[in-house]
This record gives C-alpha cells, sequence and structure tokens, in this order.
C-alpha cells in the first residue's frame, strides 16, 4: 500500500486526489494511523485511536465513491476533540471523571461529517473539560507544540492544534468558549475558527459554558476550515440555541477574495503594554499590508475590552459549575463510595478524585458568583457588562466590516509556566473572550513568526455574528497576503 | 388568645403532554423501570434540553383559566442542587420571569357551601420538570427515570386560606379546573397533584402574618388536611406556652400523623437559580396566546352560574351537574338534542347516576344511553307519550342494551294511554270488580282510590296515565 505524506496535506487536495484516483480513502487513512502511530509519540496529541473504526469508515467511503457520491469531505479522517460524543467511542473530556465513559450516541457535528463522509478517526488531547489554555490540564497526557516541543500547544483544542501542525492529521474540530479554538491555532500556526453562536448545534458536544461554547474546525488553510464549517453549521432541532438560519456557500464566498475597500477596524485597546512587541509587530505588518492591498483601515475603539476577562470568568464559571455537576458517580463515570456508603460520600469521593485542580477552581469560583448574597454583585453585574461588551462591537461593526488583531498576548508559552499561576493564566484569554461573549465569529490565522525563536503568531479577524462569508473571505485575503 | 391561621400552598400538577418536558421521551407510569428515557433526561453528557411547546401551551391554559396575567416573554433557570433524583444535579424551571401572575381560585369563607365567596389568590405559575422516583430497597436505593422530566406546573397560592377545610375547598376547585381544562388529570394515586403548604399563625387583631413553617411529603388530600390540623395545633400549644415558632421547613409523616422538622431557614438551600442557557426564552405573542384563550372550555364556576340562570336550575342541581366536565357535557348535549332542562336535570341526576354508580362506570365511559337516546326519551315524557314508571324501565333497558326509546314504544306498544273515553271504560272495570274499595272511597276513605289507580294502571298493562286514572275514577264514583 502507498504510503501518502500526509505532513502538509490539505482537506482540498486530498480530496483531489481522492477524486482522481490517486489514492483511496483506505489508503489515505492507514497513512494517518502510521503517521499516528510514528510520531505521535513525540507530540502527544492522540489520546484514542480509533483504527479499525476509521478504517471501516473508509472502506465505506471508498464504497459511496464507487457509487458515484461525491462531496468535499467523502473519505477525509478529521480528528475530534476528546469532547464531542461519538458512538462507541470514550469521550473523556481529558478527565478522569469519565474515564471508561463510552459514548452512546453522536454529536450532532459528527453526525453531519458522518454523512458528509467525513470519518472521526481518532480523539486528541485538551484540557480538562475545555478548562484552560495550555492543554497542561489534561488529566492524562501532556501534548508538545509541534513547533517547538517544549512548548504548550495552547488550549483548551491543544490537541487538535498539534495534531494538524504536527503533520498528524488533515484537519480537525476543537471548541472554543473563551479561544480554545483561535489560541492553540495561534500557537501551533494553523487556521483555526470559531463560529457566530448559533451557527453550529451543540448537542453532543459536553458543555463547558452553554451561552459561549462553539464548535469549530482547526485546519492547515482558510478553505479547509470553510469546507468543515459548511459541513457542521446549521439549525438542529436538538438544540434552540443553534439557530434556524440559512447556511451560505462558504467555499464559493472565498472565490476572488480581497481586501480592497474593506473596512478594517483595528481597536487600540488590543494594543497595549502587556502584549509581546514581537505579537504586536506581526500582527501591525499584516495590517499594513491589508491597508497596502487597498483596504481602509481605521482605529476603533471597545471601551468596555478591560472588564471582559472578568465578565468571562463570571459567566463561564457560573454556567460551568451548573453543566459539570451531573459528573457525580451515580449514572457514569468514576464512581467511589466512601466506607459509610453514603450518597453524600459518593459525591464527594468521586468528584474530589474525579476532577482536576482547575476545574474545581472553576466550580467552586461558579458556584460562588451564584451564591445567594453574592449572585447582583458578580453573576447578575457580569451579564450587564456582557451587554456592554456586545454593544461595543455593535457600534463598531457599524463603521466596519472586520476588525484585525492579535489572537494572543504572546506566543506559545514553555510548558510548566502558568499551570501555578491560574490568574496570569486566564488573563491570557484578554484578546479571545470579548467574541464569545458577543457571539462573534473569528478567526486565527498564521501572521509569520517570531524572529528570535520562530514560533508562530496568529492574526486574529473577527466579524459580526453570522457574517461568516466576511470573515472567510478576510481571512482568505489575508492567508495571500501574508505568504 | 384567639390565633388566626394563614396557610397557602404550592401545587405541583404533572400536565398530561404526550412527551417528556425537553425531550422526546414518552409519558408513562406503566413502564419498566427506566425504560422511557433518553440521553437528555439521563442527563448525559452533551445532551441539551428542547422545551415542549404542548406543556407551554397548557400551562398558559391553565393560567388563563384561573384568571392569570400571561407573561408575554417567560424565561427557564436552572435550579441548582445535589440529589440522585435529577439526573443534571440541577431542575430547568422558572424563577425570574415565569409564564403566569395572578390569578384567583374562588371558594367559599370556611370551606362550607354556605361561606361567602372568597378569592384566594394566585401568586405566579412557573413550569418545571419533575424528578425521578427513588425505590429505597434492603440494602440499596434505585432511581427511576422514567418521571424525570414529566412536565410540572407549579402553582404558587398565596397565603389567603384560613382553615384547613378552606385549603381543601381550594385544592378541590383547583383540581375541578385543571380537570377540566384538559391539562391534567390531577389523579392524586398517581401523584398528578401534588401540595407543599405553608403556615401560619397571628394574633386575632394583627394584619402582620406570623412566621411560616412549610410542610413537605403529604401525599393526599386528606393528609394535608391532617398535617395543617396537627401544625396549627402544634403552633397555637408554642404560642400559648409563650414560645415562638420557627421559621423551618417540616416534614409530615402520614404514619405517626406528626411533623417532623427538616431543616431550618439557616440550613436552607442555596438554589443559586440563574436563567437556563440552553434555551431560549419562551415569546409568546398576542395572537397565540388568543388562539388559546378562544380554545379554553368554560369554567365549572361559570358553568355553574349559567346553569342557574339562563336554564333556571337549583344551585344543588347546577352544582352537581358543572362539577365533572363530563358529566355537564352529557347534560349539555342532553338539551342540545331536544330535552327540557329540568327534566334532564331530574333523570341525569337521580336515575343516569344511579345506574352509572350501581355499573361502576364513569359517564364519559357510557357507550348505550347516549344524549339524544336520553333526549328522546325525555320528549316521550315530557309529551307524556309515556308514563313515569314506562320511562324508568326504558331507561334501564337502554342502559343495559342501547336502543331508540321512540322505536321501542312504537314497537311495543308502551304509548300511554291517554284517551278519556278508553280510560274512563278501563276505570268501569275497575270498580266493577272490586266493589269494596269503591264502596270505602264513597264512605270517605282516600286512600282506596290509590288501590282503585292500581287496578286500572294494571287493567291498562301499565300505559294508563295515572293521573287521567284518578279524575276517571273520582267522577265515577262521585
Amino acid at each position: 500500500m502507498a504510503s501518502i505524506d500526509i505532513s502538509s496535506l490539505s482537506v482540498a487536495s486530498a480530496q483531489d486526489a481522492l477524486r482522481r484516483g490517486d489514492f483511496t480513502s483506505v489508503e489515505l487513512t492507514q497513512s494517518v494511523l502510521d503517521t499516528i502511530a510514528a510520531k505521535d509519540g513525540a507530540i502527544g496529541a492522540y489520546l484514542t485511536v480509533d483504527a479499525d473504526g476509521a478504517l471501516a469508515g473508509a472502506a465505506e467511503a471508498d464504497a459511496r465513491r464507487r457509487a458515484g457520491e461525491d462531496r468535499d469531505l467523502l473519505g477525509i479522517p478529521v480528528a475530534m476533540k476528546d469532547i464531542f460524543n461519538v458512538k462507541g467511542q470514550p469521550c473523556t473530556c481529558a478527565s478522569r471523571i469519565l474515564e471508561g465513559y463510552v459514548a452512546p450516541f453522536d454529536a450532532t457535528v459528527v453526525a453531519r461529517l458522518r454523512a458528509e463522509g467525513a470519518i472521526p478517526c481518532g480523539r486528541v488531547n485538551m484540557d480538562e473539560f475545555a478548562m484552560g489554555a495550555s492543554t497542561e490540564h489534561s488529566a492524562f497526557q501532556v501534548t508538545r507544540n509541534p513547533v517547538a516541543p517544549d512548548r504548550v500547544p495552547g488550549g483548551s483544542s491543544g490537541g487538535s492544534a498539534a495534531a494538524v501542525a504536527g503533520g498528524l492529521a488533515l484537519a480537525s474540530l476543537g471548541t472554543d468558549t473563551g479561544g480554545s479554538i483561535r489560541q492553540p491555532a495561534s500557537f501551533c500556526g494553523c487556521v483555526g475558527l470559531k463560529p457566530s453562536y448559533g451557527r453550529v448545534s451543540r448537542y453532543g458536544v459536553t458543555a463547558f459554558a452553554s451561552s459561549l461554547d462553539q464548535v469549530g474546525p482547526i485546519a492547515r488553510d482558510v478553505e479547509d476550515a470553510a469546507i468543515l464549517l459548511q459541513a457542521i453549521a446549521g439549525a438542529d432541532p436538538h438544540d434552540q440555541t443553534c439557530l434556524d438560519r440559512p447556511v451560505p456557500d462558504y467555499r464559493a464566498a472565498l472565490a476572488g477574495a480581497s481586501v480592497e475597500g474593506l473596512r478594517i477596524g483595528v481597536p487600540k485597546e488590543y494594543f497595549v503594554e502587556g502584549t509581546d512587541p514581537q505579537v504586536m509587530a506581526l500582527v501591525r505588518a499584516a495590517i499594513d499590508k491589508a491597508a497596502a492591498a487597498g483596504a481602509r483601515v481605521e482605529e476603533i475603539s471597545l471601551p468596555h475590552t478591560e472588564y471582559a476577562i472578568a465578565v468571562y470568568y463570571i459567566v463561564a464559571t457560573a454556567e460551568a459549575s451548573a453543566n459539570l455537576a451531573r459528573f457525580d458517580g451515580v449514572r457514569y463515570g468514576r464512581r467511589e463510595v466512601g466506607p459509610d456508603g453514603s450518597l453524600q460520600s459518593l459525591y464527594d469521593l468521586s468528584r474530589t478524585h474525579g476532577f482536576g485542580p482547575e476545574v474545581k477552581r472553576r466550580i467552586l469560583l461558579g458556584t460562588w458568583v451564584l451564591s445567594s448574597g453574592y449572585y447582583d454583585a458578580y453573576y447578575n453585574r457580569a451579564l450587564k457588562v456582557r451587554t456592554l461588551v456586545r454593544r461595543d462591537f455593535e457600534a463598531a461593526f457599524a463603521k466596519v466590516d472586520a476588525i484585525l488583531c492579535p489572537v494572543a498576548p504572546t506566543p506559545a508559552f514553555k510548558l510548566d509556566s502558568t499551570v501555578n499561576d491560574p490568574l496570569q493564566a486566564y488573563l491570557c484569554d484578554a484578546f479571545t473572550v470579548p467574541a464569545n461573549l458577543a457571539g462573534l465569529c473569528g478567526v486565527s490565522i498564521p501572521c509569520g513568526r517570531t524572529a528570535d525563536l520562530g514560533l508562530p503568531v496568529g492574526l486574529q479577524i473577527l466579524c459580526p455574528p453570522f457574517a461568516e462569508p466576511t470573515l472567510l473571505r478576510t481571512a482568505r485575503a489575508m492567508e495571500g497576503l501574508l505568504k | 388568645m384567639k390565633y388566626l391561621v394563614n396557610i397557602g400552598l404550592e401545587t405541583h400538577v404533572q400536565l398530561k403532554t404526550r412527551t417528556k418536558m425537553f425531550c422526546g421521551c414518552l409519558l408513562s407510569t406503566e413502564s419498566e423501570p427506566n425504560t422511557n428515557v433518553c440521553p437528555v433526561c439521563l442527563g448525559l453528557p452533551g445532551a441539551l434540553p428542547r422545551a415542549n411547546k404542548e406543556a407551554v401551551k397548557f400551562t398558559v391554559m391553565s393560567g388563563l383559566m384561573l384568571g392569570c396575567e400571561i407573561a408575554r416573554h417567560a424565561e427557564f433557570a436552572r435550579k441548582n442542587y445535589f440529589y440522585p433524583d435529577m439526573s443534571k444535579n440541577y431542575q430547568i424551571s422558572q424563577s425570574e420571569r415565569p409564564l403566569c401572575l395572578g390569578g384567583s381560585v374562588e371558594i367559599h369563607e370556611g370551606g362550607v357551601p354556605s361561606g361567602a365567596p372568597k378569592r384566594v389568590r394566585i401568586n405566579h405559575i412557573h413550569l418545571e420538570e419533575d424528578a425521578a422516583k427513588i425505590n429505597h430497597y434492603a440494602r440499596h436505593s434505585g432511581v427511576d427515570y422514567n418521571r424525570c422530566g414529566t412536565p410540572l406546573m407549579e402553582i404558587v397560592g398565596e397565603p389567603d386560606l384560613a382553615s384547613p377545610d378552606e385549603a381543601m375547598e381550594y385544592l378541590q376547585k383547583l383540581r375541578e379546573i385543571l380537570v377540566y381544562a384538559g391539562v391534567s388529570d390531577c389523579n392524586l394515586e398517581d401523584g398528578n397533584m401534588r401540595s407543599d403548604v405553608n403556615v401560619s399563625l397571628r394574633p386575632e387583631g394583627s394584619a402582620k402574618l406570623g412566621t411560616k413553617v412549610e410542610i413537605k411529603n403529604m401525599n393526599t388530600f386528606k393528609g394535608i388536611h391532617a398535617a395543617l390540623e396537627f401544625e396549627i395545633a402544634r403552633q397555637t400549644a408554642l404560642l400559648e406556652a409563650g414560645g415562638a415558632v420557627v421559621q423551618e421547613t417540616r416534614r409530615w409523616d402520614g404514619d405517626l400523623g406528626e411533623t417532623f422538622s427538616m431543616r431550618t431557614k439557616e440550613n436552607a438551600h442555596d438554589y443559586r437559580y440563574f436563567p437556563e442557557p440552553d434555551l431560549l426564552p419562551v415569546d409568546l405573542s398576542e395572537e397565540q396566546v388568543e388562539q388559546w384563550r378562544k380554545a379554553l372550555p368554560e369554567a365549572p364556576e361559570a358553568k355553574r352560574a349559567r346553569f342557574q340562570e339562563t336554564l333556571g336550575l337549583p344551585a344543588y342541581d347546577a352544582g352537581v351537574l358543572a362539577a365533572q366536565k363530563p358529566l355537564a357535557d352529557f347534560f349539555e348535549a342532553t338539551l342540545a338534542a331536544g330535552a327540557p332542562a329540568k327534566l334532564a336535570a331530574n333523570w341525569i341526576m337521580g336515575d343516569l347516576l344511579r345506574l352509572l354508580g350501581a355499573a361502576s362506570l364513569d359517564v364519559a365511559d357510557l357507550r348505550t344511553v347516549t344524549p339524544a337516546s336520553l333526549a328522546a326519551l325525555l320528549k316521550l315524557v315530557d309529551a307524556k307519550t309515556v308514563n313515569g314508571p314506562t320511562a324508568k324501565a326504558l331507561l334501564e333497558e337502554i342502559f343495559k342494551k342501547g336502543g331508540d326509546p321512540e322505536a321501542i314504544v312504537k314497537e311495543r306498544g308502551l304509548a300511554q294511554v291517554a284517551d278519556s273515553g278508553a280510560i274512563e271504560a278501563l276505570a268501569r272495570q275497575a270498580i266493577e270488580a272490586n266493589p269494596k274499595p269503591a264502596a270505602e272511597f264513597r264512605g270517605g276513605k282516600a286512600a282506596s282510590l290509590q288501590f282503585l289507580v292500581g287496578q286500572v294502571m294494571k287493567l291498562s298493562k301499565g300505559k294508563a296515565n295515572p293521573k287521567l286514572a284518578a279524575e276517571a275514577l273520582r267522577k265515577l264514583l262521585s
């Protein structure tokens, strides 16, 4: 069997090769499995690989193709963050509390990928329950940044980004609650797309913060991200928050992409002290290229940016405190009962030993901000400020088509450098959480590497809710300018 | 010192929708444990709720029947608590923005029919999901999630009730209205309707409510009455001894007939309510609410009043006929088929209910006697075509086997003899055959006439009009 080099193979070019008959899906999938076996030991992106299931899926895809089917994702293996329910596969969310849990149903996004012929080939690492920005909060293993192995891949979808950047997957799905797709994409040098809130179904995606979570692709280029978004977007009767709005043809939106005449806003609050000067310089340079290519660049203000982190860590933890309450040892997952056999001991021990420290920290924080006497001061006030953050963007998008800014204040940081300083780690989310609070769509595309260490830096593009065509067109044009 | 009682009820009513509140599982009390379950009601990772429109409709209909203001914008909220009966360890309920606000239930003061009308205010009605059923065994407990997620409507009453009897009437009225609206079976044995109560005492003359105590775990109306009586006596004794009532939640033990402290205010749950982010708010258009309002059945109280005012029925008759919707429907259908109101009321409340009772049959399940056949029979009675005893026998026959009364009367020649010539001939025959009673009547013994009437009836094979027979006999014997 021919071994295919997948290290820089895009979904679109793999599909072209499949269509031409250069190789079969079984051959492609086997190559992905072989590559994982050979190279993932050094990276640690995958938690589990479903080789048999993947090859069976590939054989089925080949049969569908022989029967005349032709789809953009037919026969393409896709790596899945360990947060998605895939029927018959484990779904641990990188947590001990779900060790051994096997999903009994497919998430809507998984069902849609399968319908398109894509193959969920393996489960990739993440911060436990998507809480973190380095994937170091996984209960099971460390994932290294393929570009710089002593550094984190970012998080929480760190496995998704590392798999794509490390040549261990053509593309992957992640989730983004406060930057968990865009930031690891930035750290690893991939394209990471967070769709608008309500664009993609959350059904079957283990919830972290329900009003912020969105599913999106991490891919090699903007076109692949558009192809994956096309497959997963659209209303779902199982998720009332997934809105019934038409799904445009995203790939078609890329044709002839240009920034000429595009109104670009540059928020001054995102270019402040504390941001790595190299990051700032690379993002500025990208914006200059856009201006040179005919974009009308103007400085804008998003005055409530400084409150976004506080609002985010109140809203997200409050929702998480309830969302994670179901992990109690009663029905599934880790179950540990004390010597007295009491219900309380079941709760206490299962959760104490099942959850890691970051998850516990957030559950406690969320429980606190909702508790009687503190609700108004924290949660209720946070909701009000969230509205102000949203209004900042509404006002900005009345003047500009897209916002360009950094994804994270730094490039990938070293392993073990933030785990003991949660507050510092939270502050690193400052440029990504506002998009989640406002329900915007956003993307991180590579915009160069730092001069000293050659670390990838991402450019963040933000557009109004449901303006994915503009977002993708802008991203595609910038991708061309930055090559 | 005399104390006045304030009782408030929080009544949970299971709605009889086809499926559960937030998933497509069927509602069923009969199924094997944990068979009507899915990822949503089991609280599996990744599962999301979706709101049942029929449950929203039923709650709004209940609100409309109870005179509530219907919220145009309602929201769901999460109520957090850890217990295995709630698979997610939070219950999806409503807090700040319930579906129905205000409203009231009309009762009689003192809970007796002679009492003056009294309005018991409702604070609000909200919609939530029921918990699972926990079964305790010798060495372990089991959770049956079939019930988990059943739509549950909570009617929160104001503490306007002054006695356990008033509480009983409130619950009966509430039940009557909800069964009428078709939103719940309100079957107490099946746990369709469960109430928590709060009760406080205040000295006569004081307007300020006393410290309230909540009582839980009553399964029957009787249990609620007993728990309230016990609690009022307990609090009265406490206050009279110079003590103070502690704000707390108490548990009713039906076997012992006592309440026991469960938790005090300091240990009260902090449910940490917050808006449910997995569900969109419920926004109801004016048209939608109007459409549901138009489909509402007439409220039992309104029906009662109409039966009295426009049909001229006595209060008692109107009360009996309006108490159950199927009976009221049967009555009204009988009228619509042409039966006179008072006659229909008498026959339904008398003979028909007696026959149903003897057969242990519900009027809703009655297939033999139909409103049409009863009306046909009553028209024959009204026109004096058949006499009373014949009609009674006919009803019994139709109740057993069904049939058309007119056809039976024609077929068997049961029409009453009302021809005065024919009756006079029979009367003469009766006098001739019974000279002794005839002589006694002539001699002033009035009772003998009844015997002779009976003889005329016998000769006519029951078909003579007894009134005309008596008249004919009197004339002949005068």
